[in-house]
Parts: C-alpha cells; structure tokens; sequence
C-alpha cells in the first residue's frame, strides 16, 4: 500500500507525517507537491497539519483550490482512504469532503499539548484497530479547532456513526466535544489531534500508530486476495 | 473600474470567541454600555466592469471569501472616478 503526503505550501507536519508512514508503520510514502494534479499510483491519501497558505483568509480556504485537491476529491469519490489532521482536516471541511466549519478556539488560546480523545466509533478503516470508548492520547496544535455545524448535520453525523473521535474534556469549544469525523461513505476523516506525532513511545504516545495499522490492514484485505 | 467593500461576519447564530473576548475587555475598562460585539473581515477589492458585477461577486463571496456554513456576507460597489 503507497501512501501521498499532500505538500501545501506552509504544511509543516507533512515530514512527522512522511516518519510516521515510512519510519513508524514501515509502508510507502511519497510527497506530492500541491501543483501536481495526479495520485495515480497512490493508494491512500494524506493531508498533513500545517498552515497552508498562511492561513490567510481562513484556515485552508485557498489550498482547497489548489491544483491537487482535484485528484483528492476524486481519490476521495473511488473510495480511498483520506486523512485529514489538523490543517489537513480544516482543508477537507473547506473543500467539501466533510460538513461544518471551523471557527477559532473557545478561550482564544492556541493550544498546544497531549489530549485523550476517546474512540466512538471502531467500525471504521481508521479504528478497527482501536475498542469502542477507548481513552487515547494524541497531542493536539492548534488555534482554530472549534468544530461548528448545524442540528441538522450534528443529527446525521451522530446517527450515522460518523463522529470517529471525541475530546474527553472539551479543550476548544468544539460542538459536542468533536475532534474527529469522518464522511458518510466511511474512507474520508478529518481529526483535529495529530496521530502521526503519536506513533513511538518515545514521542509520549503510540497510541496514534493503530490508526495507521488499521487503514493498512483494511487495504491488505479488500485489495490483496488470500489463499 | 470599481471598489467593491466586502464585509464577512461570524452569522448571527454562531458565538463568536473573539467577539465574547473582546466584549469582556471593554466591559473590564468599564464601557458596560455594549451588549454584543461581532467581529469580521473587511475586504476591498478593485475590479473591473464585466456587465454582471454583482453576480460575479456574489460567486467570489460564495466560492471563496465566506465560508456560508458559518459566515454571512455583504458588499457595497462604489464607481472609481478618475480624477
């Protein structure tokens, strides 16, 4: 399985996360640069924290025009996996990919430090390899991370099962302590926390590597045939 | 060519944090007389006549300048005289 770290410019997590694919989880990985405009070859899709463009405007509102994102929505529509963190999460919320909107942290803060998130929904490519309620610590960075929705989308994502991870304290103000959801076709997710800055203990955590492990072993059993 | 004033502000049913912070600053400084502060983005953009501006903004706004999910948006189109 060949994972792409999307590059924007100002992406600054794409290296921890290119070391969490390539080092952590041992699998393929290769950069590609926000101009290009084909993911052929890849099998899964990743789109690092950082502040893409600076964040000017709002956070990832002018990368979701960038030449690449038309290859993510499409990888995305093929049903491939795509991970959002943090920037990349805010990217995938600008271009559609999921609903809502981010808007600045309750308090203002930008904060900074290890949260335990607990697993709502293990059903999924990203958790098979978590348990239902189970308490993670993935650090989280970030200033603008309050999640915002309407009732309408809250209800559909809760009924669907689409809220993945959940702050176990409300840190930023986020609706219904969200901290990660994923699309209703269930291969596109956004989280605010950073799994790849959790996947060796002596970062603090590896609770973050199952994640990867997991969209892995979902790859190797629907795409390579066992005898 | 024209100067279009773009306004971009948190929609009235989404809390504001930046509004609430600042709103709490003036209270301390004791100006207890404002009840609510909202704040926004203003934007100013130089444009040339292509016989449908307003539409043509409105896109601008929807695609790219607001994020309609959270935020309202609206615009005044003033002529550019040149002196």
């Amino acid at each position: 399985m060949k994972f792409a770290v999307i590059v924007f410019p100002g992406s600054n997590c794409d290296a921890d996360m290119y070391h969490a694919i390539s080092g952590a989880l041992g699998a393929e990985v290769e950069y590609v640069w926000h101009h290009e405009t084909s993911l052929q070859g890849f099998d899964g899709i990743l789109l690092p924290g950082g502040f893409s463009h600076g964040d000017y405007l709002r956070s990832g509102a002018i990368a979701r025009f960038a030449p690449i994102m038309k290859a993510v929505i499409e990888a995305a529509k093929e049903g491939k996996p795509v991970l959002g963190v943090c920037n990349g999460f805010q990217i995938l919320l600008e271009a559609g990919l999921l609903p809502g909107a981010m808007k600045r942290n309750e308090g203002l803060k930008f904060i900074c430090r290890p949260a335990v998130l607990t697993v709502e929904n293990e059903k999924t490519m990203f958790t098979a390899g978590y348990e239902k309620g189970q308490e993670i610590t993935i650090p989280v960075a970030h200033g603008e991370g309050n999640y915002e929705c309407d009732d309408a989308t809250f209800n559909e994502l809760e009924k669907n099962g689409q809220i993945i991870f959940r702050y176990k304290d409300n840190i930023n103000g986020s609706r219904q302590q969200i901290a990660g959801i994923m699309n209703e076709a269930g291969n596109v997710l956004g989280m605010m926390p950073h799994p790849e800055r959790a996947v060796e203990a002596l970062l603090g955590s590896d609770d973050g590597l199952a994640l990867f492990q997991s969209i892995v072993r979902n790859w190797r059993e629907t795409h390579v045939a066992t005898t | 060519m024209y100067k279009v004033k773009v306004y971009v502000t948190l929609r009235e049913s989404v809390l504001d944090p930046q509004g609430v912070a600042v709103k709490s600053a003036l209270h301390t400084m004791d100006y207890k007389e404002v009840e609510d502060v909202r704040i926004g983005k203003y934007l100013e953009l130089a444009v040339n006549e292509t016989g449908n501006i307003e539409a043509r903004i409105e896109e601008m706004c929807e695609k790219l300048l607001a994020n309609t999910v959270i935020e309202d948006y609206r615009y005044e189109i003033e002529e550019v005289v040149p002196s």
